[in-house]
């Protein structure tokens, strides 16, 4: 028996300083709560307060810097604000994406962190009416050889896998890398993209009062009840089991969850929609409060929370309020549509209840066993956030790379083999042969040929979007300000080197501890160089996630803002890849090549180089990169090129062997240099930005050199090994690595490390 | 040729299915729901799609062999109609009893998605005649379970009788599964289970499109 009274007055007891304190409400944001509020909150109050001005909830901490992202262009239908951005893609059709962080909870449990994870972000993007079409993951491991770091890569992977692959949404592109800097907080950043039309899309805004809330799908346990502090605020006196904080995923009732919503989307049901991701019930009832009304003026909520489903007994407003229970969406429907709306969930066997209404009162009241527990106004709520300008130092500058100081390598093939089998470099195959690459049909390219970025059909159409995701934290870390550039740069060449127009960027900032000024000094930096980058691509951000407190120790992890890049694919007859090199193929760089080993993968994995050591990471020039990046969509769409690949980390001869390795076929790279000069290490490996590798025909390059065109060749396409020729004729200058070889040492590292060679 | 799809709860290749069979038939095939569907009179084709039904958190495919759904299938079976089980639409198939054996978890214990070298074991079905004349072909796999085991009995007398349709290519059994079986017939050679896609392999995607035989054989069977 659930002793009510008791209960109540636990929820109804007025708090103070130090209970705010225990909820994270630090002093200054207490005198804030009391003063708008004009009274001590109850502990319901408190715990929706500490939850919207958390850091997750309010970015209190980068709200300031974020707003310096360019947010629009021609092709934005939505930018961030709502559940993800939104993009016009031609036809009436648009495309919905979004990346979000699910860092903290995939270390503590790496299966179900990064499984939820998933999850989340597909329910971000199918609340907005859109069809989930494709998954990416960007993740970042500690050193493989920290003792933890074989069971994340194996939970977090299985978690990934276990979620896309049930829901039936294919995980079609990502990024794995390890580095001891994330050996104490790894980072699970997942990318949902999904389709929808222009006319069928749904916000979380615009619910007016009188209507009916409606809560669907899972029923609301206690998991994911924040953290470790609120032992004292579980019911039971003297108990002070804490329950795990790390929600469990279930993707069988998210699939359902999908169509249901679907369904009933096409219908005209829906006024405004939200899912329940962090914070749950609390987050997604005040948002739609709080950007309600026809001119977004905001609108009041009334729950009545016994009619919560739930799964246990015995439950609290409290727990209710804050329970991260998954696969729950909240929605405000037309009042003469209940009925439809319970019909479409009854087919899928989900929890469907009209919880409550909105009201004009701009207030957020909620009822438990007949008495009201919480009744607080919801602008403060959401608009009164603490908005932090975070002191913050310059970062300090690097000295540029100097590769005079050390000694040239004796032989370049063991480099180049060194290189491609580096845990950054290896290849992910074991990661990506454990997540459905094609399910939906639409699938094109994908991991699977290890290019720069997915391509996915929009369904029935010949259309597609390509999808990539981004970060060098190496650049980052040196300078945030460039690496911050280089960042969405990467992104951009990405997307033009298989042929499509850049449109729009969803971010994922990932950084330390805000409240010390060193780390608040590479968050302004690095989201000003990005913004930058934003401006001049005219690659504007639509929807972004930030999470910070990645510490351990004390100790944080590299500066790290990963970009998830889509952009659209007009004619899919008109595309490249990197595989796409034949026998007698020359290979062509595309962009300057000045040397550049600063923060590169060379100078970190055959130099053995960290720190400060690593020097300056290379300069972009925005400018280049779009007049480049023009030019090779431009071949593309000519149909002027076998195979074009994107020239990053490891510089021109890992580049060039990804594609050797890719088509099957052989190349020979002669120095593009002046006989006896310098050295061969920064024109190899060097990553200067703004390059592509082009394999064209002869034909091909005819038709180049009758437009004018004379690009600087490097080698010839053929054979089966990749040669580095590193000298004009000197003897011994010579390198061959077999393909076979190239390939064992370049597929073998992964399978070896995680002990599963099949 | 008249078909059908059965859609349960967390079937997920229900709409490649469809799209392949309209691709091949030209018709659209009927999608019937496993709660109160019906499976349409004088279908031609059974297609029980992949996915995950019922999460697959009970043994694979256990909960929708059980389903209401499937004593319409076992009618139609029954009267000669044919049947292709792909992926979890095996599983359930095998759960059913219509196909004999069972699908156990891949060897590795990892999900594997990949494009798989198959044997084709017999042009001489229903099911694999547009492979005459070409036994080796690529179609992609994605499963956790595709693992078949039978007694050695069974599979002496599904070899003996003609009735393995698919192989994976010699040294490339991707989930361990008892001699190297990839896709299994019924007794009346009118059941086709089998752990790769062919309906993401009808071309235009990186699929490839291997797949599209085993659609073109049953158009002319049926």
């Amino acid at each position: 028996m659930t002793d009510t009274t008791a209960i109540l007055a636990h929820l109804q007891a007025v708090q103070d300083e130090a209970a705010g304190l225990e909820h994270g409400i630090k002093q200054d944001e207490w005198g804030r709560l009391v003063g708008r509020l004009e009274r001590r909150p109850n502990l319901v109050e408190l715990g929706i307060y500490s939850v919207m001005w958390s850091e997750h909830c309010s970015y209190k901490s980068s709200r300031r810097h974020l707003s310096k992202f360019p947010t629009k262009g021609p092709r934005v239908i939505q930018g961030p604000g709502e559940n993800a951005g939104v993009i016009d893609i031609d036809d009436g059709q648009a495309a919905i994406f979004k990346m979000e962080s699910h860092n903290h909870p995939s270390y503590i449990e790496p299966y179900q962190g990064a499984a939820t994870g998933v999850g989340g972000i597909l329910r971000d993007v199918f609340t907005m009416g859109a069809r989930p079409i494709a998954l990416v993951n960007a993740l970042r491991f500690g050193s493989p050889d920290h003792p933890k770091t074989r069971s994340l890569v194996a939970g977090v992977v299985a978690g990934i896998g276990g979620y896309g692959n049930c829901v039936g949404v294919p995980t079609v592109a990502g990024e794995t890398q390890f580095d001891e800097g994330y050996n104490g907080n790894i980072l699970v950043n997942a990318m949902a993209v999904g389709l929808a039309d222009q006319d069928k899309i749904f916000y979380a805004r615009g619910a007016t009062p009188g209507n009916p809330i409606f809560y669907v799908g899972s029923k609301t346990g206690r998991d994911g009840i924040h953290g470790a502090t609120m032992a004292s605020a579980e019911f039971s006196e003297g108990d002070e089991e804490k329950r795990p904080t790390v929600q469990v995923g279930d993707p069988f009732t998210e699939k359902l969850l999908i169509e249901a919503c679907l369904e009933l989307m096409a219908t005209d049901a829906i006024q405004a929609i939200q899912d329940m991701g962090a914070a749950g019930l609390t987050s997604s009832s005040v948002e739609m409060a709080a950007s309600g009304g026809e001119n977004g003026e905001g609108i009041g909520v009334m729950m009545d929370l016994d009619k919560v489903p739930q799964r246990e007994e015995g439950m609290t407003a409290y727990e209710i309020m804050l329970s991260e229970s998954q696969e729950r969406m909240l929605m405000v429907l037309y009042p003469d549509k209940i009925d439809i709306a319970k019909a479409v969930f009854d087919k899928y066997d989900l929890s469907a209840e009209v919880i409550g209404e909105t009201t004009d009162t701009g207030r957020l009241v909620l009822t438990q066993f007949g008495e009201t527990v919480c009744d607080i106004p919801v602008a403060p709520l959401a608009e009164d956030a603490p908005n932090y300008d975070r002191p913050w130092n310059e970062p300090p500058k690097r000295a540029p790379f100097d590769i005079s100081k050390y000694p040239e390598p004796e032989d370049y093939g063991d480099v180049l083999l060194k290189l491609m089998s580096c845990p950054d470099m290896a290849s992910k195959r074991w990661v990506w042969e454990q997540y459905d690459r094609h399910v939906m049909g639409d699938t094109m390219d994908s991991s699977q040929s290890g290019g720069d970025a997915a391509i996915v059909r929009i369904h029935g159409t010949n259309k597609a979007l390509a999808i990539c995701s981004d970060c060098n934290p190496h650049y980052v870390a040196a300078d945030p300000y460039e690496g911050g550039k280089a960042v969405v740069a990467e992104a951009y060449r990405n997307l033009s080197a298989v042929g499509a127009e850049p449109i729009a960027i969803t971010d994922n900032l990932n950084f330390g501890n805000p409240e010390k000024p060193n780390t608040m000094g590479y968050i302004v930096k690095a989201i000003e160089g990005m913004a930058e980058a934003c401006r001049d691509l005219c690659f504007p951000v639509v929807s972004g996630n930030v999470s910070l407190y990645n510490e351990t120790d004390g100790v944080a992890i590299p500066p790290t803002p990963v970009v998830g890049g889509v952009g659209l694919i007009k004619d899919l007859s008109k595309t490249a890849t990197l595989k796409g090199a034949q026998p007698g193929d020359t290979l062509i760089v595309i962009g300057q090549t000045n040397g550049a080993l600063g923060a590169s993968l060379y100078a970190r994995t055959v130099l053995g180089l960290k720190g400060d050591a690593l020097g300056a990471p290379p300069p972009v020039d925005l400018a280049e990169e779009v007049r480049i990046g023009g030019f090779i969509r431009s071949l593309i769409q000519s149909g002027l090129v076998n195979a074009v690949h994107d020239v990053s980390e490891g510089g021109i001869a890992c580049a060039a062997a990804e594609m050797a390795l890719a088509s099957g076929c052989g190349v020979t790279l002669v120095p593009d240099r002046e006989p006896g000069d310098q050295r061969a290490e920064p024109g190899l490996f060097g990553e200067d930005q703004g390059r592509y590798l082009i394999a064209a025909s002869e034909e091909q390059r005819r038709e180049w050199e009758s437009k004018g065109f004379m690009p600087a060749t490097l080698g010839k396409f053929g054979g089966d090994s990749v040669v580095l020729e590193t000298g004009w004729g000197v003897e011994g200058a010579t390198f061959t690595v077999p393909l076979a070889t190239l390939r064992a040492a370049h597929e073998g590292w992964l399978p070896a490390y995680m002990g599963a060679v099949d | 040729m008249k078909t059908a799809v059965i859609v349960f709860p967390g079937s997920n290749c229900d709409r490649d299915a469809h799209d392949a069979l309209l691709k091949v038939t030209g018709k659209a095939p009927a999608m019937v729901w496993h709660k109160d569907g019906t499976i349409p009179e004088g279908t031609d084709l059974v297609m029980v799609p992949g996915g995950f039904s019922y999460g697959d958190y009970l043994r694979c495919g256990a909960m929708a062999g059980n389903s209401p759904v499937i004593s319409q299938l076992k009618d139609h079976a029954a009267r000669g109609g044919y049947v292709l089980g792909v992926c979890n639409g095996f599983q359930i198939l095998c759960e059913t009893g219509l196909l004999p054996g069972a699908l156990m978890r891949n060897a590795s214990l990892h999900f594997v998605c990949r494009p798989q070298a198959l044997t084709v074991e017999t042009a001489n079905t229903a099911f694999t005649s547009a492979y005459q004349g070409r036994s080796d072909v690529v179609i992609p796999i994605a499963h956790h379970d595709g693992n078949y085991f039978a007694d050695s009995a069974t599979l002496d007398r599904i070899e003996g009788e003609g009735h393995v349709a698919f192989r994976y290519a010699p040294g490339q059994n991707p989930n361990g599964a008892s001699r190297d079986i990839a896709g299994i017939l019924s007794d009346n050679g009118r059941i086709l289970g089998m752990m790769p896609h062919p309906e993401r392999a009808i071309g235009a995607s990186e699929g490839g499109d291997d797949g599209l035989g085993v659609f073109e054989s049953l158009l002319s069977a049926a």
